[in-house]
């Protein structure tokens, strides 16, 4: 999952722009099972978790923890974090037990114009 | 064939109810309305519907009830009066916004305090803004009509939002009049059978009932729902014509009487239209012009309809039995006064009635009618003023 442009977005015509008041369902009726995957809380956020493969130990603790579903997973393993859906809370490097932690978490300022590698480098400290 | 009874308005209210036989009903007594839900126990317990009978502990757990049952794809009603309906005021807007076609018959009763259970249109004013549909009727007859029509009037597919007939408390809730009861069968081909357009029970076709609304929906959707509550101005004319043809009774959306060639029109809703056409009958035999007209739809108001009945008027005098605090004139008033705006400049002026059961007589209108004819000549009258209410 996630990426914005993989879905429509329910409540928009085909060009993305959000339907006019003729145009939608009355009751502010919701028709699309679980269409809530489609809606960005990543721009919600302060500050992102970034993660450090090299440390983690897989255990799936920030998986649990998280309230969304941003840890991203790939056959039963951590593979990232889903920034589409991540709001910020920081539970997961709250929940991560490794020593040092395999999550910590960037200013959203320091972060935004960061390659996934960059970021990485920044928040680790990495040479 | 319909037979005639002497029952009371509440009574009128019940016997709609167990010939509507609606699949839920979750209710809590207030006065004056308990008789309704009393009685509507009875019928169930004695074998003559097959409602399940939600019993809540409070008016905001009846219309909260009513709202899961209807977003199940029911067809469900409740009944109310005053401090009832106030304490379901936030779920009456959850109702309306999520288009759910409940019916509720309220027994219009003052709000306290000071404390008083009688007849007063400061409950079903209050919650004018609400979305619901509102329906005002003048005796249990039309209480007893009113009730089976919302049904197909908030079923209406256009229209899809909840509808509240409204009787004034003791006036007509616990007075004993003559009235037709109509056969159980003809009511029941009516109003037909319930088809929903949602469905939370319908696993076929999964939705969201409530979501939220962000700022970036919010206002589109509050838009939208006008639509359905607007719509119900045409549906209630429709419906109300075919409820003439079938059973010979129709009520229209205004009633003029005697207005046509009216000078000085009355306008009032509700259990005093009987008072107010015996007094504008004793005028017109002493040869004053006077008229009625009788708004029977309150929500959504019949603007078109109310302009084309007073476009003739000389002076206007508008009855609310109800203060709007702290505003110029009750909502009636304004409500005529805006529809008149660019339509008429003559003088409409408002009267303030019958508060917490206070007696409204012939003699009363009679001096209205009067002073509309002072005003109509130019003479100064006060624009607001409050009927038999000592100084």
């Amino acid at each position: 999952m996630s990426g914005k442009n993989d879905f429509i977005i329910p409540g928009c015509d085909k060009n993305g722009n959000l339907l006019g008041w003729r145009s939608i369902e009355i009751g502010g009726m919701v028709t699309e099972a679980g269409n809530s995957r489609t809606y960005e809380t990543g721009s919600w956020r302060n500050e992102q978790p970034v993660w450090n493969a090299d440390t983690c130990i897989d255990c799936m603790m920030c998986w649990l923890g998280c309230p969304d579903t941003a840890i991203i997973t790939k056959e039963g393993h951590m593979a990232g974090i889903d920034y589409f859906k991540c709001k910020g809370c920081g539970i997961c490097v709250e929940q991560c037990p490794t020593d040092p932690k395999s999550l910590t978490m960037l200013p959203e300022e320091e972060a935004k114009d960061l390659s996934l590698e960059e970021k990485i480098k920044t928040a680790f400290n990495k040479e | 064939m319909s037979k005639r009874v002497a029952l009371s308005g509440n009574e009128a209210a019940a016997h709609a109810i167990r010939q509507i036989n609606p699949d839920v009903i979750a209710a809590f007594p207030i006065t004056p309305s308990t008789p309704i839900p009393m009685n509507v126990s009875q019928f169930i317990a004695d074998g003559k519907m097959t409602t399940e009978f939600v019993t809540v502990e409070s008016e905001h757990s009846a219309i909260s009830a009513c709202v899961g049952a209807s977003a199940s794809g029911g067809r469900v009603m409740t009944a109310t009066s005053a401090n009832g309906l106030a304490l379901m005021f936030e779920i009456l807007y959850i109702a309306s916004g999520m288009r759910l076609p409940i019916v509720a018959p309220v027994v219009a009763r003052a709000l306290s305090g000071p404390l008083n259970i009688h007849g007063d249109f400061s409950d079903v004013y209050g919650v004018r803004e609400s979305g619901w549909v509102e329906l005002f009727c003048q005796d249990s007859q039309e209480f007893y009509d009113t009730i089976i029509q919302g049904v197909r009037i908030a079923e209406t597919e256009s229209v899809l939002t909840p509808v509240m007939p409204i009787a004034d408390g003791f006036d007509i809730s616990h007075t004993v009049e003559n009235w037709y009861m109509e056969d159980d069968e003809a009511v029941k081909e009516f109003i037909g059978e319930y088809h929903p357009k949602f469905s939370l029970l319908d696993t076929k076709h999964p939705v969201t009932f409530g979501a939220w609304a962000p700022p970036d929906w919010y206002y589109e959707n509050r838009r939208n729902q006008l639509e359905g509550l607007l719509s119900a101005y045409e549906a209630t004319k429709k419906i109300d014509q075919e409820f003439g043809e079938k059973f010979g009774r129709s009520y229209g959306v205004i009633e003029k009487y005697r207005s046509d060639d009216a000078e000085l029109i009355v306008v009032g809703m509700g259990a005093v239209s009987g008072t107010i056409k015996d007094a504008v009958d004793q005028m017109r035999e002493n040869g004053v012009s006077a008229g009625f007209v009788r708004v029977k739809l309150f929500r959504p108001f019949p603007y078109k309809d109310v302009i084309d009945a007073l476009k003739g008027a000389k002076a206007i005098g508008v009855f609310d039995r109800c203060i709007s605090a702290g505003a110029q004139t009750a909502a009636l008033c304004t409500d005529v006064r805006s529809a008149m705006y660019g339509n008429s400049t003559v003088p409409i002026i408002n009267y303030t009635y019958g508060l917490g059961g206070r007696d409204t007589t012939v003699e009363h209108v009679k001096e209205v009618i009067e002073q509309l004819k002072d005003a109509a000549e130019g003479k100064t009258v006060s624009p607001v003023n409050y009927i038999n209410l000592r100084a």
